[in-house]
């Protein structure tokens, strides 16, 4: 099969990462597609850790260590230097769920709305997994954290971030998985090429976090897509909604959820709710797809 | 040229005539004419800069310090809760080596609310690793502003431009605004040498194991102790290009004051004339005013302190559980003197309460009675 994935590497070889970390295979593909031309502003998050420790770094591009709240706010400030600067350079706030549903989401909003030029992308692993699998926004119902033990799994839906920053009417959204690389690098290229804010969900699966084998790192991204519990579109200017890829035969969910430890304590009823809660969700958006 | 410029104003005058290129800030009162002339400035092109009005104080910091670390120069302007809200990004800011400078009008915390003067607000902040100086007067206010950068970028440390909430924020002063060319003269343009920068990609703030992170934090003191050496440096400087000469500290007739009256900000510019009121009736008394706080002007309050029988120094803050924040600080540069004379540690004017030259004069005549203090704190101007 010929792939159309760049081939230079501006993500080095061996890093602090878990096996089978989802996340390094976002940014290892993000670089290839967005080039050297690229600061990367990086709030307290997995890759904080990942990129390596001081005087280290794993990426061939400058990056920029900021507070847990300070993403987007930060990178409106690098973006403003350099274009006093006369320079077009891509900046990049690069974070986690926990930086973009939570702590630092008021930042977000802000630099939404003033649209300032930049690539926001949250890695989106589902919980807080660099301070040891505590539950975020984004975490899914029912699902097992150190915060949300089985006792009392999490009770509340994940966040519905995609709406949110719609609402916000800004040039380009899109959703992305790892286990869809192609699908991947043609949205970061595209976001590339268009000014303003632009922000990329893209669906990490966590082996630590998750409890599951990491070997099925992809697999299981694929599943999530395949199951439509994480569909792949892009939004223009917050208006113009469009699937990129259609689910036509979706697999039950319970075929994505019983691989991974985090959701075994779920009975058939708790199945369902979510089977259900998924199709609702997908009906949605279908209606906002529609012509 | 010669303006009648508010204390707010002051502040964006000296930005401006710093040629500051991004500028980040959220409103609070009593700053709102700062960022409010700024945004002028910015929109008529007088100044050309990049204005980014942010959604909060945290953000505002956070812009600047990504800004200041792509290598430009940067504003601000805050007051109280909202440089509390920054506070997390102010040992960022320092961490991070930026020298951004901000002005902080000093204005009480809430609860209960209020907008009149205090310093609890810019002396939390004491330990962030940021420069504090405090201005008695407009015209030290722009100055400042202009001295704070030069300071500030030869050792990539963050630097704080306080005035007092109305006394000095809302107050119209005459004041000199420097011509842009001696300016340009004075401070040159601001040079990284470390920046982000795609020509040279470095990681920036990494995770540092204790075997790295102890030398980083001794290169802050470190640089916090030559600052001190070039605030003195600036300061002539200064003179000699706009005549107006500034030091760490300033002092009003102590070459034979037998007692000494210590304070900053616009308690001090007051107690100029409690001096001169009692100087009339015979008394030798004279004032240290401390004008930059971090880092401390330790050698010179000692060279002063050693030579007179008793010091009073007045605080408009209050380190709850202990006592007024400039006494204790003074107290201890002088604890291993052999010549310490009795420091007597006043607090008053809290929340804005006004202290007069009268107020002052009734400080001095009724502590300096005594032969040492009693306790930590002496309350002046409470009710009864």
């Amino acid at each position: 099969m010929n792939l159309k994935i760049p081939k230079e590497e501006i993500m080095g070889h061996g890093n602090l990462a878990c096996q089978g970390c989802g996340a390094t295979l976002a940014m290892r593909h993000a670089l290839k597609a967005l080039g050297k031309d690229t600061i990367i502003v990086l709030p307290a998050c997995c890759w904080t850790v990942i990129d390596g420790p001081f005087p280290h770094s794993l990426v061939d591009v400058p990056l920029f260590h900021t507070a847990f709240a300070a993403a987007a706010s930060t990178a409106s400030g690098v973006k403003a230097a350099l274009e006093i600067q006369g320079k077009d350079t891509n900046v990049v706030a690069w974070t986690g769920d926990g930086a973009t549903y939570d702590i630092g989401l008021g930042t977000l909003s802000g630099a939404a709305e003033r649209n300032d030029d930049m690539i926001y992308v949250c890695y989106d692993n589902e919980a807080y997994m660099n301070t040891g699998i505590q539950r975020s926004s984004s975490t899914p119902i029912g699902a097992w954290t150190t915060t949300t033990p089985v006792e009392s799994p999490k009770k509340s839906r994940k966040k519905d971030m995609i709406s949110i920053m719609a609402a916000h009417r800004i040039p380009y959204i899109a959703t992305a998985s790892i286990a869809y690389p192609e699908d991947m690098i043609e949205k970061f290229k595209k976001a590339r090429d268009i000014k303003g804010m632009r922000f990329l969900l893209v669906f990490c699966p966590c082996p630590t976090g998750w409890k599951y084998a990491p070997q099925l790192t992809v697999k299981l991204a694929r599943l999530a897509v395949r199951s439509k519990i994480f569909p792949l579109l892009e939004i223009e200017n917050g208006v113009k909604w469009k699937l990129t890829k259609d689910i036509t035969r979706p697999i039950p969910v319970t075929d994505y959820l019983k691989l991974q430890g985090r959701f075994k304590h779920l009975n058939d009823e708790k199945l369902e709710e979510i089977q259900k809660i998924v199709d609702e969700d997908w009906d949605i958006l279908l209606r906002k797809t529609e012509k | 040229m010669k303006q009648v410029l508010m204390g707010n104003h002051a502040l964006s005058y000296g930005a401006k005539v710093s040629r500051a290129q991004v500028i980040s800030a959220y409103p609070i009162t009593p700053q709102t004419e700062v960022v409010e002339l700024l945004s002028k400035m910015c929109a008529s092109g007088e100044l050309k800069a990049k204005f980014i009005k942010v959604e909060s104080e945290h953000s505002a910091m956070a812009a600047l310090i990504g800004a200041s670390a792509t290598g430009v120069r940067t504003f601000t302007a805050t007051s109280s809760q909202g440089l509390a809200h920054m506070h997390e990004m102010l040992h960022w800011a320092a961490g991070a080596r930026t020298p951004i400078v901000m002005g902080n009008v000093n204005r009480a915390f809430a609860p209960p609310w209020s907008v009149w003067t205090e310093q609890n607000d810019s002396l939390s902040q004491r330990d962030t690793g940021w420069m504090q100086l405090y201005a008695q007067n407009n015209q030290e206010v722009l100055d400042s502003v202009i001295q704070a950068y030069k300071v500030a970028e030869t050792f990539d440390l963050p630097a704080m431009v306080i005035l007092a909430a109305f006394v000095l924020s809302h107050t119209s002063e005459t004041v000199e605004i420097p011509k842009q060319e001696k300016v340009d003269e004075f401070l040159p343009p601001y040079e990284r040498e470390y920046k982000l920068d795609t020509d040279q990609p470095h990681a920036f703030g990494g995770l540092a194991d204790p075997d790295n992170y102890f030398e980083l934090r001794y290169k802050i003191q470190k640089a916090m102790e030559k600052a001190a050496v070039k605030w003195e440096e600036v300061g002539e400087e200064f003179e000699e290009i706009f005549g107006r000469k500034y030091g760490l500290v300033e002092t009003y007739k102590v070459s034979d004051a037998k007692n000494l009256i210590v304070s900053s900000a616009t308690i001090a510019s007051t107690a100029r004339n409690a001096v001169d009121a009692l100087r009339s009736k015979g008394i030798k008394v004279g004032l240290l005013r401390i004008r930059v706080f971090r880092p401390f002007p330790a050698k010179q309050i000692r060279a002063i302190l050693n030579s007179v029988d008793k010091a009073i120094v007045i605080d408009r803050n209050i380190g709850f559980g202990a006592s007024g924040i400039f006494y204790q600080e003074v107290k201890a540069a002088m604890y291993n003197e052999k010549n310490t004379p009795p420091i007597f540690g006043v607090v008053t004017g809290l929340g804005g309460r006004d202290v007069s030259s009268k107020d002052i004069i009734e400080i001095y005549q009724s502590v300096i009675r005594e032969e040492e203090p009693k306790s930590d704190i002496i309350w002046k101007g409470l009710k009864e």
